[in-house]
């Protein structure tokens, strides 16, 4: 294959996963909606996850986006030093994305700042967002691709907390958000949490925690015991599907954290949707794809 | 339990006897407006390209595409609510200065609307967020757009629909609000909640 060659097909998987991505739910989250379905009692909630799982259907059935909020594309790149289209992956991910927006279609989401124009490609200043990590010794990448729809993204909120406020600071911080703004985010939530020493750092661990699968825990024992307790914690509040209460209120709680400073704590708070539209895909140097979030899609 | 369907244009006796809680569905005319249109209306005291007197606007943005070989018709890809709360800031002028009695979106809305609720008879419902190939199959015809230059989301799309919902009441003509209630329950678990995780997270030190 000529690097044109590899490019192109780079080019053409990204923009079908993107769109595959946008109508159908990640394996580990239609299993965690399935059984937070069974468990709810009341007439109001059941219509609501009839209504979900319906739409799921309808999209599978219409190939169309589940959620017509296709959100802003947020693409978290995990590449080897080794891939060969390493210089290339940027202006890959731009034109992917223009490919996307008519392929899927997926709504217009960026608008200029000050401008104030919607640019109608999704393409604009910096977007789709592109994070970076290199991975040594390795000729593949690993590409998460996230929705960051609106609506999820309205509760999203960080804080430097004074260390004295302690760790009950980041619990009530957490919990007055996802009972004030949270609700109004498309319930059963799943809740990234980022602790650091700075505001940025948090923030951006927080999306980190959303692209964790679900059901994973945090390795450092007192995190994943603290996210359980999380968990359980707003699981009883009983938001429910959709915010008009029911059994649960979340698919999970996934923490992140780097080593602070002594005199600060940081916390940042991300939502994800029920429509958590979270999808990963690793591409070798031969342009071979495997789709990991959803095993065996036909993109 | 037979379906309650409402058909626009609607008249105050029709929202007069829903309480919150109650499921509904619309025929007739659904107009979305979102963020832009609020602004150019309220703040920017721009005119109104479509009457909504007595109709239901759409706290939506939706997929819309244009069909191949037509100047300016579309037919909806996907139509999800959004978030309503965005738009409280000038819901409750919005109510008056339009006429609308129904407003379809996600989530709560606040004091002011309900308030304007009241005053102006209409309501406020919710559609089930994210269920956005649902709601497109209840439209039946996207009859025009206006305000496209605002692009795709905040446009005025006039949509015609069929039996759209369920919709479930959040906001009834009395000022009741569901969401309000639901989150004074929320909040008093939420402190006890909060209250008990604190004891274990003395991680200082």
């Amino acid at each position: 294959m000529t690097k044109e060659e590899m490019r192109e097909k780079f080019i053409d998987i990204i923009a079908r996963f993107t769109v595959y991505s946008g109508k159908h739910l990640p394996d580990d989250v239609h299993a965690k909606l399935t059984e937070l379905r069974k468990v709810e009692t009341s007439d109001m909630a059941k219509i609501i996850y009839d209504a979900m799982f319906d739409n799921l259907e309808m999209a599978k059935d219409l190939d169309r986006p589940c959620c017509q909020d296709t959100g802003v594309l947020q693409y978290f790149v995990q590449v080897g030093t080794g891939f060969p289209l390493i210089d290339d992956i940027e202006y890959c991910l731009q034109e992917a994305v223009k490919r996307a927006t008519v392929l899927g279609p997926l709504r217009h989401n960026a608008v200029e700042i000050f401008d104030e124009k919607n640019t109608g490609n999704n393409v604009g200043t910096r977007i789709p967002w592109i994070d970076w990590e290199v991975i040594p010794h390795s000729d593949e990448v690993k590409i998460y691709v996230y929705m960051a729809g609106g609506g999820c993204s309205l509760p999203g909120t960080a804080k430097v907390l004074m260390p004295l406020e302690g760790y009950e600071g980041i619990v009530k911080f957490v919990f007055d958000q996802v009972t004030s703004y949270g609700i109004n985010a498309c319930p059963p939530l799943l809740i990234g949490i980022g602790i650091g020493g700075s505001v940025e750092v948090a923030a951006k661990l927080s999306k980190k925690a959303l692209l964790r699968p679900l059901g994973t825990h945090n390795p450092n024992p007192l995190a994943a015991e603290l996210e359980s307790k999380i968990e359980a914690g707003l699981n009883a509040i009983h938001i429910g599907p959709g915010g008009l209460s029911g059994e649960n209120s979340v698919m999970g709680v996934h923490i992140e954290q780097a080593a602070r400073h002594p005199a600060t704590l940081a916390v940042g708070l991300s939502t994800g949707c029920w429509a958590h539209r979270r999808a990963v895909i690793k591409i070798n140097a031969a342009m071979e794809y495997e789709t990991i979030s959803h095993k065996g899609a036909k993109i | 339990m037979s379906k309650r369907i409402l058909t626009t244009p609607i008249k105050d006796a029709d929202l007069e006897s829903l309480h919150i809680g109650d499921i509904i569905y619309l025929n007739g005319y659904l107009i979305t407006g979102r963020d832009d249109v609020h602004q150019r209306l309220i703040k920017q005291n721009k005119e109104l390209p479509v009457d909504l007197a007595g109709l239901a606007v759409f706290h939506a943005g939706p997929i819309m595409q244009k069909i191949e070989g037509t100047e300016d018709k579309y037919r909806v890809i996907s139509i999800g609510p959004t978030t309503s709360m965005r738009m409280e800031k000038y819901e409750k002028d919005f109510i008056p200065r339009t006429g609308v009695k129904i407003i379809v979106g996600k989530g709560g809305m606040g004091a002011d609307t309900a308030q304007a609720c009241k005053e102006h008879k209409a309501i406020h419902t919710v559609f089930p967020g994210g269920c956005a190939v649902l709601a497109a199959k209840c439209v039946e015809e996207v009859e025009r757009v206006e305000w496209l230059d605002l692009g795709m989301p905040e446009a005025m799309w006039v949509m015609r629909v069929k039996e759209f919902g369920p919709l479930i009441v959040s906001i009834d003509t009395l000022g009741n609000n569901l969401f309000e209630n639901n989150k004074k329950q929320f909040n008093l678990r939420k402190d006890l909640m909060v209250e008990d995780i604190c004891q274990y997270v003395d991680y200082l030190g």
